[in-house]
């Protein structure tokens, strides 16, 4: 079985638990996406390549996760609302190792 | 008044294209940018990134597929609004459309193409709940006229080139510049970051980091901010300034297009994929990332598609009585507005006796 169930609460506050595959070389931000848990134009505005933070999430669990690149570092040194357990969705590539983590969107930058 | 035959909104690979489809219909297009440079993200967010799904380039940089279509169109003479928003539209009594920019500058066509992508690029406003209170009382996103702080106290926030750049600048013409940032590292140029390492340490430029503005005072313009440092409510410091300028890039948003009477779902604009790319406003059309149609994929590759086709029907609407048959540009050449022709070598036939 190649789905992993995380649990991700959306900016109003609500967690949904939902399926994640890890086959699919998916990254969280568009979990996110595919399960429409916050609107299109507000997540993932830059398609993933670590140039807007719109995806930026706090990871809750804890749960190893791979390091910063470079540019992930940059641009949340850039964005807004940004906390110790910030990351960018767009960065957390789904695997079997991220069985059952738990994550909060950040809020929407006007 | 700029008076052409198409006004494209949006001067990305989308809207650059379709001036080239207008072209080989001998419309004349003149594109509108809030951005200062054509290419839209593809220039302002990665030019040095490559793309692999043009068809036919099996790798190209962002920035070399904007160059590329610059040279496709030359031929074409189109007009550039650049550095500046479309605002409004107005429809006339002719069935022309007038838009106008932020600047106040007309353009009039009978067609209008909307090919904005993810909407104008906007400066990211840092989350202080009254910093718009203070917006050009002394908090500013954009720099404009250097001169406006000779002499007076500037606060930059950011950690960027721009931040970097503009600190650097800003030190031999302003009393005082500090930057404000909310690390000790900086990302920007290694040469940018260098400089203001050494203007920090000659006292030019007042290095504030680990901190962030938190709020703003003032009576009607600005004379001061709260810094917060480490994020520490318990550490904060009231700092007497003239301006505040958050500089943390650009965000886009899609804008006035959005109050236009335009049909928008998910942020995007709806059109007809069954037929021309048609907004529910006849004469307006949306095309590239800017528009939404069941199994829409934000693709360049399927924007220069729905440019084609939206050119097909723009043609129609501005010439309802004449027929056009597409022509091969491999058969008929490219004629250009600049009266350069391109064409293919026609083959020596040479009799051999």
């Amino acid at each position: 079985m190649s789905d992993i169930k995380i649990t991700i609460i959306d900016r109003e506050g609500e967690a949904h638990v939902v399926d994640a595959p890890t086959d699919m070389n998916m990254n969280l931000m568009e979990v996110i996406r595919i399960h429409e848990l916050a609107p299109e134009g507000t997540i993932g505005i830059c398609g993933g390549m670590a140039m807007c933070a719109s995806c930026q999430c706090y990871m809750l669990s804890d749960h190893e996760l791979p390091q910063k690149n470079f540019e992930e570092e940059d641009m949340l040194d850039q964005a807004f609302y940004v906390q110790e357990n910030s990351r960018l969705g767009c960065q957390i590539f789904i695997t079997q190792e991220l069985e059952g983590l738990e994550v909060k969107i950040a809020p929407e930058t006007t | 008044m700029i008076k052409t035959d198409i006004i494209i909104i949006g001067a990305g690979p989308t809207g650059l294209f379709a001036v080239f489809e207008a072209g080989l219909l001998k419309l004349k297009c003149h594109l509108i940018d809030a951005l200062p440079q054509p290419g839209g993200q593809c220039t302002e967010i990665y030019p040095k990134k490559p793309i692999y799904d043009i068809p036919g380039f099996p790798e190209v940089l962002a920035g070399d597929l904007v160059k590329n279509l610059m040279e496709q169109i030359k031929p074409f003479e189109p007009g550039f609004t650049l550095g500046d928003r479309a605002e409004t539209l107005e429809k006339q009594d002719d069935e022309t459309f007038i838009v106008t920019t932020s600047r106040g500058v007309k353009h009039q066509a009978p067609v209008v193409v909307i090919a904005g992508g993810l909407g104008s690029f906007e400066p990211r406003k840092p989350p202080i709940p009254i910093i718009s209170k203070y917006e050009d009382k002394g908090v500013e996103y954009i720099i404009r006229d250097p001169e406006v702080y000779r002499d007076k106290k500037v606060i930059i926030a950011g950690g960027g080139d721009s931040a970097l750049d503009w600190s650097i600048y800003l030190a031999n013409l302003a009393r005082e510049v500090s930057l404000v940032h909310r690390r000790n590292d900086f990302r920007g140029a290694l040469d940018s970051v260098e400089k203001v390492e050494e203007l920090s340490k000659l006292g030019k430029i007042n290095l504030i980091t680990n901190a962030e503005v938190v709020d703003l005072k003032g009576k009607d313009h600005l004379n001061a901010v709260v810094i917060r440092h480490n994020g520490e409510a318990s550490e904060e410091e009231l700092k007497i300034t003239d301006h505040f300028i958050p500089l943390f890039g650009l965000s886009p948003k899609l804008g006035p297009i959005g109050a236009w009477g335009l049909e928008i779902e998910k942020n995007a604009i709806k059109v007809d994929n069954t037929y021309d790319y048609q907004t529910n406003i006849p004469g307006i059309y949306a095309i590239g990332d800017v528009n939404t149609y069941p199994g829409k994929l934000k693709l360049i590759l399927c924007g220069f598609h729905e440019a084609a086709i939206m050119c097909q029907s723009a043609y129609q609407r501005i010439f309802p009585n004449k027929r056009y048959v597409m022509k091969y540009t491999t058969v008929s050449g490219i004629d250009g507005f600049d009266g350069s022709r391109k064409e293919a070598k026609r083959e020596v036939v040479k009799s051999i006796n």
